[in-house]
């Protein structure tokens, strides 16, 4: 297990580097140079080159690459050209924002989204497993951008009770989080139905009632704790899907954090800015959902010896 | 000799039975309807808006929904179902024409990997699956950065960032086909590559995406109304749902309406998509669960 | 000790109605192993599942009477038949290969079992769950109980299944197929444990099988199922030296034995009637050699015979003229 653990971890390695390749090249083929918006009114040709040779502009694509990489994976991201001051700081300073908007939506996501599909699955066919898909399936459809606006008009300006926008503590995290988590909770808990109904109709099911265990521990500890696993799986795979939302809900409530942070940068074309939020955004991603597949294959015991 | 199996067996046709099917499925009837509906709006748009949509009324702006303006106006006095029906156009073709561009690279990208297999596929499987792990938000934001802004940089964005999901089903397809008696026959007879896969395999593994795809209309929908919220999507003044919401935010508390309004229009269109996409599912009989995510 | 007079079972399948079982009558006394017989859909299992209310899981209405140990079962409320269900009759199904919850060690299957019924500790039931264990010969039993469903044999994994069954001593267990997922040789040792069991334990055993060998090896009474009514119902013995119902002489002529001339192996032309179409009159007709018209209109009695056979068919009503 830890040896599998320990070479899945390795392989993140090469993924890193073809995230940062990727985004790197793709980020020089943006248009427009951000060294034409820092020049001032009656600057010179020769001003123009002393600034491409103080970035390292001049240079040819791939030497440019590895030094920013080799610089990168020392922690030095080199300097917001707008800001102006070090792109490391501004992603830590901001990191902990959006984290903390990822896991809070996530949790969201799959309390909620559990709970709605338990209770469609062990109530199938009615009206009440009705209105949890329906739920769900806006929850998929709504754009959590739309939802945070449509939340701040409900309980902010109506009801007063949150803040409309801001950070700080627990109370300016609840609307963004549920913004974005309930898309994921339409997810999980349509999974969670499907996989429930299925793990119903096999054979365990009808001992465990021969056994004469209660309805409520088949359910919870047996049928739920099978049904979770593609759950897990599928939570894993589309954990950007899920998170998504998290970039457009950082602008919606005004937030700091990475999603801000690199549509500011994107607006005013600063490279290093751009390219590190990307990176650590997705990074983020696929470490998350790296964990996911650790936690499953810890879940399963026949999935865990394959690995043994 | 050889003998006609149609005419001595009495067929039903497949198309057939699919809407018998469908017509006993009060969702996906529902779904149906939403797009059919969406379909018409789209397409007369012109004729049913009962302004101009980008009539402007200074004497008129920001007008709560009344008799002469069902849903009230913008900023600039102009009429929001008006500007809703135009947008209903140009969210619809963004959709199906993005979603069209994905599935296409899809069939490419999964057709290949999975017919050839080996290191074409794992090199393609991986792209793929770094591409599907991604948020699409950012990939296409990053498109956009670098196409600029405007309608159809958004429609190559959207293509280029869902293109991975239809990848997948159809090389997973593909890959439990592959070893079936009938492609070995069809093999055996002395077929092409390409013959095998364009006129086999690929036909024979389309259903799950066809499916993938109907949900996908929806989602793209959503995508570019974020794009376009984000202000990396269709420039003022062209109606985009997504568009219209991101100039309201600026008036949310004086006009919510202007922000409410295109979100149920949205709504109510991917719900139906879904709708129709959850009832293909079970019509068409379709075992892969990916395909309804 | 277990008497079931008339059951039906019933369910509503897109506004029809269809009774899979009907008029199901038998009886059995402690220490008794009833053989329950029939071909593949006859409605044994359904039967089974009646028994042990767990038709009602999903969706059948139950109608006739169940008493057990002087207990009307179909009175009873869904928590007192889960209290009973487990304890006092416990369950052995068809397919041990999948009636395993695969994410949970399987001596906590049996603990599970153990702790719901029995007033134990989490200890104590460990050590009955280990001491079961070796009673059904399982070899490394402590070793075993620490291990998933998936990493045991089908042989194995069977004996878990029993151990369930027998683990809260229960008066009555129903055992649907037991052996049929088994390799032939396992299926012999099985047999000979259920044997030894109810003798030892005083227990009745409703054994549900297809297999005339098994009920011949260890059963002291017959049921004979066909297409969801019993049709046959007697001591062992006696039905077996003299079948009275066309059917169960047809099933007996199906056994080969060795020694028989190549060729002579019979077989009951036809297939037993789905529930959705069931013929009006006698169910076998459609099969029965010696069908008279009546067969076709008119549903048999069930006659108890002198030699305390009871049989359901036209043949023995002397109210019906003769041929």
């Amino acid at each position: 297990m830890w040896l599998y653990i320990f070479r899945r971890t390795l392989l993140l390695i090469p993924i890193f580097f073809v995230i940062t390749v990727v985004v790197f090249s793709l980020i020089h083929l943006v248009p427009g140079d951000p060294i034409s918006s820092l020049l001032g009114p009656g600057s010179t040709l020769d001003d123009r080159d002393a600034l491409l040779i103080a970035y390292g502009l001049d240079q040819p694509l791939w030497i440019q690459y590895l030094r920013w990489i080799k610089d990168f994976v020392m922690g030095d991201m080199g300097q917001s050209i707008i800001e102006k001051q070090p792109v490391a700081d501004m992603i830590f300073y901001n990191m902990p924002f959006t984290l903390r908007l990822g896991l809070l939506s996530l949790a969201i996501s799959f309390f909620v989204g559990i709970t709605l599909g338990i209770i469609s699955a062990v109530k199938k066919n009615t009206i009440i497993d009705y209105i949890s898909m329906i739920i769900a399936l806006l929850g998929v459809t709504v754009p959590a951008f739309w939802l945070g606006l449509i939340l701040i008009l409900i309980f902010a300006v109506e009801l007063s009770w949150l803040p409309v926008s801001g950070s700080g503590g627990i109370e300016y995290l609840i609307l963004p989080a549920i913004s974005v988590g309930l898309g994921g909770a339409g997810l999980v808990a349509r999974i969670t139905r499907v996989s429930m109904l299925e793990i119903y109709n096999q054979d365990f099911v009808l001992l465990l009632h021969a056994k004469g265990i209660s309805q409520n521990a088949i359910v919870i500890k047996h049928i739920l704790r099978n049904a979770i696993m593609p759950v897990i799986t599928i939570l894993g795979l589309r954990l950007g899907f899920i998170l998504g939302g998290a970039v457009s809900i950082e602008i919606v409530f005004g937030r700091p954090g990475i999603g801000s942070m690199l549509l500011t940068a994107l607006f005013r074309r600063d490279y290093p800015v751009v390219q590190a939020s990307l990176i650590f955004l997705t990074m983020a991603v696929i470490i998350g959902a790296f964990i996911t597949d650790i936690i499953y294959s810890y879940a399963d015991p026949r999935v865990r010896d394959l690995y043994k | 000799m050889s003998i006609d199996y149609q005419k001595t067996k009495k067929h039903k046709s497949p198309l057939k039975v699919l809407l018998k099917r469908l017509a006993q499925n009060k969702m996906g009837l529902a779904g149906v309807v939403v797009i059919l509906i969406l379909i018409f709006v789209a397409a007369f748009a012109h004729i049913l808006e009962p302004y101009s949509y980008k009539l402007q009324d200074i004497s008129n702006m920001s007008q709560p929904p009344s008799l002469t303006h069902l849903l009230g106006t913008d900023e600039f006095g102009r009429d929001l179902l008006s500007r809703i029906i135009r947008g209903a156009r140009i969210s619809f073709t963004v959709g199906v024409v993005s979603v069209a561009m994905s599935v296409l690279i899809g069939l490419v990208v999964g057709g290949l990997a999975g017919y050839f297999g080996g290191k074409v596929d794992l090199i393609l499987t991986s792209f793929a699956d770094l591409t599907w792990s991604m948020p699409s938000i950012l990939i296409a934001l990053l498109l956009v950065a670098i196409i600029g802004p405007g309608l159809e940089s958004v429609v190559l964005a959207i293509g280029l960032s869902y293109w991975a999901q239809y990848a997948r089903l159809i090389r997973g397809q593909i890959l439990s086909l592959k070893t079936s008696v009938y492609i070995e026959a069809t093999r055996s007879l002395g077929a092409s590559d390409f013959v095998i896969l364009v006129k086999h395999l690929i036909p024979n593994s389309i259903s799950p995406v066809i499916v993938a795809a109907t949900i996908g209309v929806g989602n793209a929908i959503v995508l570019e109304a974020t794009l376009g919220f984000l202000g990396m999507g269709a420039q003022p003044p062209t109606p985009s749902w997504g568009a219209m919401m991101s100039s309201g935010t600026a008036y949310l508390f004086i006009s919510p309406w202007v922000i409410v309004f295109p979100g149920i229009a949205m709504m109510i269109t991917v719900l139906g998509f879904n709708l129709f996409g959850d009832a293909l599912v079970d019509i068409m009989d379709v075992k892969n669960r990916e395909s309804n995510l | 000790m277990l008497k079931v007079s008339d059951l039906a079972v019933e369910f509503t399948v897109d506004k029809k109605t269809i009774r899979p079982i009907s008029g199901i009558s038998f009886e059995m006394q402690k220490g008794e192993v009833l053989g329950v017989v029939g071909e593949t859909g006859s409605g044994k299992s359904l039967t089974a599942h009646a028994i042990m209310g767990l038709t009602s899981l999903v969706g059948g209405k139950i109608s006739g009477q169940i008493v057990f140990e002087g207990k009307d079962l179909l009175s009873k409320s869904h928590k007192d038949m889960q209290s009973i269900r487990g304890a006092e009759i416990s369950f052995i199904p068809q397919n041990p290969m999948t009636s395993l919850d695969p994410v949970y060690r399987v001596g906590d299957q049996i603990v599970e079992g153990l702790l719901k019924h029995l007033k134990i500790t989490k200890w104590a039931a460990k050590k009955r769950a280990i001491e079961l264990m070796e009673q059904l010969r399982i070899p490394n039993a402590e070793r075993v109980f620490e291990q998933y469903p998936h990493q045991l044999s089908g042989g194995l994994k069977q004996r878990i299944v029993i151990a369930i069954g027998i683990g809260t001593e229960p008066k009555l267990i129903i055992a649907d197929e037991p052996t049929t997922a088994l390799d032939v040789t396992v299926q012999a040792q099985i047999i000979r444990l259920f044997k030894e069991l109810t003798v030892a334990n005083n227990v009745g055993l409703l054994l549900i099988t297809h297999d005339l060998g098994v009920i011949a090896q260890i059963c002291d009474k017959i049921a004979v199922m066909y297409a969801g009514n019993v049709v046959e119902h007697g001591d062992i013995k006696t039905v077996f030296s003299d079948p009275k119902h066309p059917y169960t002489r047809a099933l007996l002529d199906c056994i080969p034995y060795i020694g028989m001339k190549k060729g002579s192996l019979k077989a009951i032309e036809g297939n037993v009637p789905t529930p959705s179409n069931f013929p009006k009159g006698c169910r076998y007709s459609s099969r029965c050699p010696y069908v008279i018209p009546q067969c076709k209109t008119e549903f048999p009695e069930t006659i108890e015979l002198a030699c305390g056979t009871k049989v359901t068919c036209n043949k023995f009503d002397l109210n019906l003229p003769r041929h």
